[in-house]
């Protein structure tokens, strides 16, 4: 079973003050993952940039670069792209190894080879700019991963206690505010969340990273409506030996499937922001973003 | 050495004073306390010395550092302020046989470092191995995830290397840190050097000293060889700096001088498509080379950290693409974690085939279990590190921490093991220090740690004959750090064989390689230059006006028309504003670096753009600018009597009109000259013709009393006694002060120079019809119009008005010029990066 969308994000910067100069790196076509397959993708920029390279970042998400030098007080950029998401095998979280068991299979032991995927997954297992690892953390996930505990049963649990214990807000925070901060306060928007539950994951001593993506914006007729569409969103993805990576969406409570279409992949927000950039100039600036996510088929609405 | 030195007695005066601690390995002395023959000449140096001698030779020492200007920033000082460097007056001496082994070691290590950054930023088979743990690695912010995949020019990525050693009791050599992004200190080495060579003129030749110069020859040419150059193209490098707050700005600006290369900060850089210009005065200029002392992750803003406001957004895209060098290549920092030191011996035999022949002391990391065990028993008997820059967690030495601490240390490690190092606590060395303290000079031992460096070379590494040798600040010290307040020593490395210069380093310099002009003058450096020479005049200016009003005001008093005609000109200057007392406003202008116009407060803004421009500025000038603020800097308000401050104008325009003659002989000719000197016309001019405008204006314009200032004003008040022999007089004085193409101080002076320098400007820019017109009225000027029989008073006043409108013309003449340069070569310095995110 399986879903294709169509996905349009567009992004619209008004600056105060002509930019002379720009460079934006875009993380705004998908990579593929074993339930998803891109279809097609379109990029429409205007002005139109001096320079576009196309390639991929390290993490194997696809990158552009675009350069603009000539004198500009808007940036428009609308990406197009149609996605086929497959629902894949229902999660059964009790079949996979208890979490202490993972944790040690990940720690080093010298003269130990690792294969390609334990390699990968040891990438997101460290701090990174947006996500610390410390003490608080593992021991709010403490309740949630009780001993012998299967690691995604002991993951899920956390999805909701996060989902329980914060807040929604999307005034609350920005993407300067630190994690600590967020953590204290208990609120924030998507990207928070799931940097929340990253840091609880990776403060265990376990493998999770960032994952960039949409939601259909029309729910699913009877079911309601998810948190964070007409926006990108943001959620999680867990390494675990058996089942590999694993998605958790700790804002909506749910393991994405259907509703879930995925963008990029990496660390924390900055591997992977949609958009970013460094203008000369421009002064004040203002920018709206708006996504539109709808299945191609009517009969999947 | 070829020569059997002097034999000195083992117990010396000097030595029968002194204490050697035995449980140190000491550099100087052997296991009996006999002297080591490689320090016996220098022991004998000292006997023979009389105590006159050696004061001279730490005056010297003392008196170079000041005058030199060698300081190191300490970022905790609160005032934020240069610390001037410390410099022991004795060096530190290594045998000839002993270096041969150590430099062969540390270009071994560096040879491997330079392979491990290869594995890591390619295949990572140390890691698939289990050789290094990835913990260290992708937890590090220097491991830069952007580069992984890019070969830097030439398959090198360690172009300078820096090794921190400690020897311990038993005479071996260990490695304490390794320096791998951006090391500092060399340029320290070769400044100490130039110092501690000459205070022991014949001691250094006789001894046969290995060069220095050598090592940053080949530095040269590294950055030549390795750079990326188009058919034909002549490769330009540049220093990039973090800037004036770094600890080691002044190593930056004496490394950039002495390699020949400019030193430019983030924004002076700028990258277009795949390519990475420096802005100059004659547009962008291609850079080929970097050589960089700035953090890895600050170094481009666009793809790492993005709150850096110090890099050159876009580098990491022209690195990929081949088209810089950049040295040490981006992400090099990463192997400054002290974690990898217990990884080294196996990695060294996996990539080299050989085993590691400089060890680092004994090193626990953490992160795997039965090694943690291990350091945690042992934990009172180690240095404990954080193995990553990002924790800010400052060494801890298990010995001084008592059981509490130590149980919580302990428990910190179980909570995050991966990110603590313990280390061996090495007994450093010592060597003797030389103390002058009162009239018994004497010396003492201090404990000592080396760093040592070494340059890529076309083959493998070269170490550098010498060595920054670091010396612990109290003598219960064990710990070397100059942010922690120690002080260095230089070190000579003695030769096996005479040889010869430094002379086969040196490229040869065809007559067709000359360079008579400097094409690479950032921008930014310009603009600085503009304003040194604004603030240089303006200075001057008032100090002058100053002097005018202080002096009259305590012989003629307040009621004087000609004094209130002074003040008239010092308030439409901006000067002596407020409410207080006269009296109080004037010491304020003398001292007091937040009163209006004052002159305190010009001379910290001359002292700034001096100081962004201070690669540029010989030694002398910049000793007289140090001098300059020095003088004003511990003036007092309330406790500067009127006397005294007449007396610091006096010396102040001394100083002020040293800068003058800087300007004219000491620098070369070039735009940034150029500018510079425009920049002082124009200030003059402004300051001249206003004053000149204002008197005019006043109504007791043309008494003699203020002529006579206007006169002293403007430094004519000489060449007006001998042309004249009377009190000054209307006409006679305008024509001086306005009019007379001969006198450096005339309004005509200022324009028809301007004319000249202006036309000289590359695509010389608008403005210079004006000046014309200007110049040509001065010229043509008619002053029989000011004579009292032609019209009467009446006729002379509006004369004087006439006067007035000409010159107000002038100066507003060069407030716009002085705008126009600035849009027409500054405007793209001014402009703000910023960084943007979208969600």
């Amino acid at each position: 079973m399986g879903i294709t969308y169509d996905v349009v994000h567009r992004t619209e910067y008004r600056y105060g003050a002509p930019v002379s100069l720009s460079q934006q790196l875009l993380h705004l076509a998908p990579r593929d993952t074993p339930r998803q397959a891109r279809l097609a993708h379109a990029l429409v920029v205007d002005p139109a940039p001096s320079r576009r390279v196309d390639g991929a970042d390290a993490f194997g998400n696809p990158l552009t670069r675009l350069d603009f030098d000539r004198p500009h007080e808007a940036l428009v950029i609308t990406a197009r792209l149609r996605v086929r998401v497959e629902a894949g095998d229902p999660l059964d979280p009790l079949t996979s190894p208890a979490w202490e068991d993972v944790v040690a299979a990940l720690a080093y032991r010298g003269g130990e080879v690792l294969d390609e995927a334990h390699l990968e997954a040891m990438r997101y297992r460290v701090e990174s700019p947006y996500v610390r690892i410390k003490t608080v953390f593992a021991d709010y996930a403490r309740p949630c991963f009780t001993p012998g505990r299967p690691l995604l049963d002991a993951a899920q649990a956390l999805m909701q206690a996060i989902h329980t214990d914060f807040t929604y807000s999307p005034e609350a925070t920005q993407i300067a505010t630190p994690l600590l901060d967020v953590f204290e306060k208990r609120h924030g928007v998507c990207q928070d969340f799931a940097h929340v539950m990253l840091a609880c994951l990776r403060s265990l001593g376990l493998s999770a990273r960032y994952v960039s993506g949409y939601l259909r914006t029309t729910p699913v007729e009877g079911k309601p409506r998810l948190v964070g569409a007409d926006a990108s969103h943001a959620w999680v993805s867990v390494f675990c030996p058996r089942q590999g990576w694993v998605d958790f969406d700790p804002t909506n409570r749910v393991v994405p499937s259907l509703q879930h279409v995925t963008l990029a992949a990496g660390r924390d927000f900055g591997d992977v922001s949609p958009l970013r950039g460094v203008i000369l100039g421009g002064g004040a600036h203002e920018l709206e973003v708006a996504v539109v996510v709808t299945p191609v088929d009517p009969a999947d609405t | 050495m070829t020569e059997t030195p002097a034999p000195v007695a083992a117990h010396s005066s000097l030595l029968a004073a002194y204490e050697r601690n035995p449980r140190h390995f000491h550099e100087m002395l052997d296991a009996d306390g006999t002297v080591r023959p490689h320090w016996r000449r220098l022991l004998a140096d000292l006997e023979a010395s009389t105590p006159l001698q050696m004061r001279h030779r730490s005056d010297f020492v003392a008196r170079q550092i000041r005058e030199d200007g060698i300081t190191y920033n300490v970022y905790a000082d609160a005032k934020g302020a240069d610390r001037p460097w410390e410099l022991d007056l004795l060096p530190n001496i290594i045998g000839a046989q002993e270096w041969a082994g150590l430099a062969a070691k540390i270009a071994q290590r560096a040879t491997l470092l330079d392979a491990v950054l290869g594995d890591l930023y390619g295949p990572q088979q140390l890691l698939r191995e289990g050789l290094l743990p990835s913990e260290l690695v992708f937890g590090h912010p220097n491991f830069l995830w952007p580069c992984h995949g890019i070969t830097p020019p030439g398959g090198r990525w360690l172009h300078v290397y820096a090794a921190d050693l400690a020897r311990s009791p038993d005479g071996t050599w260990w490695v304490v840190a390794d320096r791998t992004q951006a090391p500092s200190g060399a340029g320290y080495a070769l400044e100490n050097r130039q110092i501690v060579s000459r205070a022991f003129p014949e001691l250094f030749r006789e001894l046969k000293v290995q060069q220095l110069a050598g090592f940053f020859g080949e530095l040269q040419a590294t950055l030549r060889r390795f750079a990326p150059t188009s058919d034909g193209e002549s490769p330009l490098s540049v220093l990039l700096t973090s800037g004036r707050y770094n600890e080691t700005y002044f190593e930056h600006v004496f490394l950039a001088r002495y390699l020949g290369v400019p030193l430019v900060e983030g924004h002076d850089l700028t990258v277009r498509g795949d390519t990475v210009y420096l802005k100059t005065l004659g547009g962008l200029k291609r850079v080929h080379a970097i050589l960089r002392r700035m953090d890895d992750d600050y170094c481009d803003p666009l793809e790492l950290r993005s709150d850096s406001a110090l890099g050159v957004p876009g580098l990491l895209d022209v690195v990929r693409a081949g088209r810089v060098l950049v040295a040490n290549a981006l992400g090099s920092g990463v192997l400054e974690s002290p974690g990898l030191s217990g990884f080294l011996p196996r990695i060294c035999e996996r990539l080299l085939g050989q085993p590691l022949a400089m060890p680092s002391v004994a090193t626990w990391w953490c992160g795997e279990a039965p090694v943690r065990e291990e350091a945690l028993e042992a934990l009172e008997r180690l240095v404990i590190k954080g193995a990553y820059p990002s924790q800010r967690f400052e060494p801890l030495f298990g010995d001084t921490l008592g059981k509490p601490r130590l149980a919580e240390l302990r428990a910190r490690i179980r909570a995050r093991p991966q990110a603590y190092v313990a280390q061996e606590l090495v007994q450093m060395s010592q060597a003797p220090v030389w103390q002058s303290a009162g009239a018994r000079a004497r010396i003492v031992p201090r404990a000592i740690g080396m760093r040592v460096y070494a340059v890529a070379t076309a083959n493998g590494y070269t170490v550098m004959p010498g060595a920054l040798t670091r010396v612990a600040g109290r003598d219960d010290t064990s710990i070397v750090s100059m942010q922690r307040g120690g002080g260095s020593k230089d070190t000579w490395v003695l030769a096996d064989t005479p040889h010869g210069d430094d002379g086969a380093h040196r490229r040869e310099i065809r007559a067709s390689d000359l360079v008579r002009r400097d094409d690479f003058l950032p921008s930014r450096l310009v603009e600085n230059l503009f304003w040194l020479g604004r603030y240089s005049e303006r200075a001057d200016d008032t100090v002058r006006l100053l002097r005018v009003v202080l002096s009259r005001y305590v012989d003629s008093g307040t009621t004087n028309p000609s004094f209130n005609a002074a003040i008239d000109a010092c308030r439409s200057l901006g000067m002596l504003r407020g409410h207080s007392a006269l009296r109080r406003r004037l010491l304020a202008s003398v001292a007091d670096p937040d009163a209006p116009g004052s002159l305190p407060g010009t001379l910290n803004r001359l002292y700034w753009s001096a100081a962004q421009v201070r690669g540029r500025l010989s030694q002398e000038n910049w000793r007289a600018l140090l001098e300059l603020q020095r003088e004003t800097a511990a003036l007092s308000v309330d406790q500067l009597g009127l006397g005294d401050a007449l007396d610091v104008l006096d010396r102040l325009l001394l100083g002020i009109s040293a800068l003058s003659g800087f300007a004219h002989d000491d620098m070369t000719r070039d735009d940034g000259w150029r500018f510079l000197m425009i920049a002082r016309r124009l200030e003059r001019l402004q300051f001249l013709a206003d004053v000149v405008a204002r008197v005019m204006r006043h109504p007791a314009g043309a008494d003699h009393a203020t002529l006579e200032w206007l006169l002293e004003l403007a430094d004519s008040i000489i060449t007006y006694r001998a042309r004249y022999l009377s009190a000054p007089q209307l006409i006679p004085t305008l024509d001086l002060v306005l009019c007379d193409p001969a006198n450096p101080h005339s309004v005509l002076f200022q324009v028809a120079e301007l004319c000249r320098e202006f036309a000289a400007l590359p695509d010389a820019p608008d403005g210079l019809d004006a000046l014309a017109a200007i110049e040509r009225r001065l010229r043509e000027c008619d002053l029989s119009a000011l004579e009292d029989s032609l019209f009467g008073e009446r006729g002379r006043g509006d004369a004087m008005l006439g006067i007035a409108d000409l010159a107000t013309k002038a100066a507003d003449l060069s407030r716009t010029l002085s705008d126009q340069l600035n849009l027409r070569y500054f405007a793209h310095v001014d402009d703000v990066s910023q960084r943007t995110f979208s969600t």
